[in-house]
C-alpha cells in the first residue's frame, strides 16, 4: 500500500513531514513481531511524533461514540490520546507509524531504531534528499525505494492545492476534500482554530500518517491568504 | 451505508464528511446516501464522533430555532444522535467495502489495504530485484474513485505492453486471465474509493512503460497516483531516478525501505538451512 506516498505539495511544504514505519512480514517475521513493534514504539517518544497509529491499532486521534450532552459540554471532548498512551495501549499490533514535524527527530529516531536491530523492516517516507542525508549521518545503507511521480489522468476533477495538501496526507483518501475544504473556511471566518481542524481532520485517518503539525502550519498560511 | 431516519435530526454535518459526495440532504430535510456514489468507505460511520442526543426534541428544537432565524449546529465533526447506519453488503456490492475501507482484509488476499506491503517489505520478501522496476498505479486516488470497468481497460492496456502483475495483490485476485489482465465482468458497476494495479516490469523497459501510461490519461474519466519502485544497489543508489528525470518525471518524494529487516520465523529459518 502507498497511504504515505502521494502527498502533495512543493518540496519546500514537505520539509516538516517525515514518516517512518514498521513491518511485519507474515509467514517471515511475524512470531514475536508484536514485542519489536512495541519497542519501536517506544523509541519514538522521546522524539515527540505528531501522530501514530496503524491500521491495526487506532491513531492517538479517536473520535468518541458515546458523547452525551453533559460529557460534551461540562467535560469537554478527550478525543486525542498522547503517545505514551497509545503505546502503552498498543495490542496486537502488525505495525505502526511515526509522524515527525522535523528532520532531526527523524535521524534522532533513526539512530535508535538501527541500534535497537529489531529485525522488522523499516521505511521512511518523506523527500528523498532528506532521507539520503539522514541515512548517511546514521550509516545507514539504503535497500529499495519506491518514488510518487504525482497525479495523472482527469486531474482537471480534483480539488484545489491547498485542499489537496492536507487531504493527501491520509493516503487511504478517508479524508473528504470537501470537510477540508469547510475546516478552511471555518478557520478563515474564525469559527474554528486551525489546532482544533487538524484535530478533526486527524480523526477519520485509521493509519495516523496524517500530519497535523503541517496541516496546522498550511491552515494557518491560508488563513492570512498565503 | 445508510441514515437512520428515525434518528437522523438533519444537521447535515455527514454531507461534507464523506469523501464521495455521497451524502444528501432529501426533500424530506433529512440525509440520505446515494448508494451508486457510496463505496462503503465507512468514513463517516468510524470517523464522527457521536453526541447520542434524543432525535425528536432535537428536530423540536431545530423547528423554534429556524422560525427564529437561527440554526442548531453541533460541532462539525459530530452526528449528534448516531444515525449513521451500516448495512448488511452482498457480492458484488461488498467489494466496494474491502478495497475501500483500509481496515477490512480482502477475501481474496486476506491482507488489509489497497494493495500489498510493495517495497515496503522487500528486504525479507525479494518482491522486486536489482534490474526490476515495480509498477504502481492506484486508479481513483486521490478522492475522485473509480468503477471496476476502467480498472479492466487499464490492466488490458498493462497487461498488453506485457508487464507481470503482482500475484499477491487484490486486483490481480480479480482477474479472470490475468495474461491478458481482464477482471471479472460481475464487479464492472462497482465503485471503489481507489484499488492499486501492481506489475513489474524490468528496469530498461521504464520509460516505454511510463509512456504508456501518459497515453492512456487523456481517455481516463479518473485520475491515477502513479509510483515506481526498485532494488537499491550495494551502496544505497538507485538506477531509477535518472531513468525518471530522463522520462520527464519529478521524483523528489520517496518511500524507501531501510534494509533492516530480516527473516525470523523459526520454521522458514529451517526451510532456509535445507535449502
Amino acid at each position: 500500500m502507498t497511504n504515505t506516498l502521494h502527498r502533495y505539495g512543493t518540496p519546500e511544504s514537505l520539509k516538516d513531514d517525515y514518516i517512518v514505519f514498521i513491518i511485519q512480514s507474515m509467514g517471515i517475521n511475524d512470531q514475536g513481531a508484536e514485542v519489536k513493534i512495541k519497542r519501536f514504539a517506544e523509541a519514538s517518544l522521546e522524539y515527540k511524533p505528531v501522530n501514530m497509529g496503524h491500521s491495526s491499532t487506532g491513531t492517538l486521534y479517536e473520535p468518541e461514540k458515546d458523547q452525551s450532552f453533559f460529557k460534551l459540554y461540562f467535560r469537554g471532548r478527550e478525543e486525542k490520546r498522547s503517545p505514551k498512551e497509545f503505546v502503552l495501549s498498543l495490542e496486537n499490533p502488525q505495525g505502526v507509524d511515526m509522524v515527525f514535524d522535523n528532520k532531526a527527530a527523524m535521524q534522532g529516531f533513526l539512530k535508535d531504531v538501527k541500534a535497537l536491530d529489531l529485525g522488522l523492516s523499516v521505511n521512511v517516507s518523506a523527500l528523498i534528499e532528506d532521507i539520503r542525508e539522514v541515512c548517511k549521518q546514521n550509516e545507514i545503507i539504503l535497500h529499495s525505494v519506491e518514488y510518487s511521480l504525482g497525479f495523472h489522468g482527469d486531474v482537471d476533477r480534483l480539488p484545489e492545492r491547498d485542499v489537496l495538501k492536507v487531504t493527501t496526507m491520509c493516503g487511504h483518501g478517508m479524508i473528504s476534500a470537501a470537510f477540508a475544504q469547510k475546516m478552511i473556511s471555518h478557520i478563515k471566518e474564525g469559527r474554528v482554530t486551525p489546532e482544533k481542524a487538524a484535530g478533526y481532520l486527524a480523526k477519520f485517518c485509521v493509519c495516523g500518517v496524517f500530519n497535523t503539525s503541517r496541516a496546522i502550519r498550511i491552515f494557518n498560511e491560508i488563513r492570512k491568504g498565503g | 451505508m445508510e441514515i437512520d431516519k428515525k434518528l437522523c435530526v438533519g444537521c447535515s454535518n455527514c454531507v461534507p464528511i464523506c469523501p464521495m459526495g455521497a451524502i444528501y440532504i432529501g426533500d424530506d430535510q433529512l440525509a440520505e446516501v446515494n448508494q451508486e456514489a457510496c463505496v462503503e468507505c465507512y468514513s463517516c460511520y468510524r470517523g464522527m464522533s457521536v453526541e447520542n442526543l434524543p432525535p425528536k426534541p432535537i428536530r423540536f428544537l431545530r423547528r423554534i430555532l429556524a422560525s427564529m432565524g437561527l440554526r442548531f449546529q453541533p460541532e462539525p465533526d459530530i452526528c449528534p444522535t448516531g444515525a449513521l447506519l451500516p448495512v448488511e453488503l452482498d457480492w458484488p456490492r461488498s467489494i466496494r467495502r474491502v478495497f475501500s475501507d483500509p481496515v477490512v482484509p480482502h477475501d481474496l488476499t486476506e491482507i488489509a489495504g489497497r494493495g500489498t506491503a510493495e517495497v515496503k517489505t522487500n528486504d525479507v520478501t525479494g518482491r522486486v530485484l536489482k534490474g526490476e522496476a515495480g509498477l504502481v498505479v492506484e486508479l481513483g486516488r486521490p478522492g475522485i474513485g473509480v468503477y471496476f470497468r476502467e480498472v479492466d481497460r487499464v490492466c488490458q492496456v498493462l497487461a498488453s505492453q506485457g508487464v507481470t502483475f503482482e500475484a499477491e495483490n487484490p486486483v490481480t485476485a480479480l482477474m479472470t486471465d490475468p495474461e491478458r489482465g481482464q477482471i471479472r465482468e460481475d464487479v464492472f458497476n462497482e465503485k471503489v474509493l481507489s484499488c492499486i494495479i501492481e506489475s513489474k516490469v524490468e528496469l530498461e523497459d521504464v520509460p516505454r512503460m511510463l509512456q504508456v501510461i501518459k497515453e492512456l490519461e487523456p481517455s481516463l474519466t479518473t485520475v491515477i497516483s502513479l509510483g515506481i519502485s526498485t532494488r537499491c544497489d550495494a551502496e544505497g543508489e538507485d538506477p531509477l531516478r535518472d531513468v525518471l528525470l530522463k522520462s520527464g518525471f519529478e521524483a523528489w518524494r520517496a518511500k524507501v525501505n531501510l534494509g533492516m529487516g530480516r527473516v525470523s520465523n523459526p520454521e522458514v529459518l529451517v526451510m532456509e538451512v535445507e535449502s
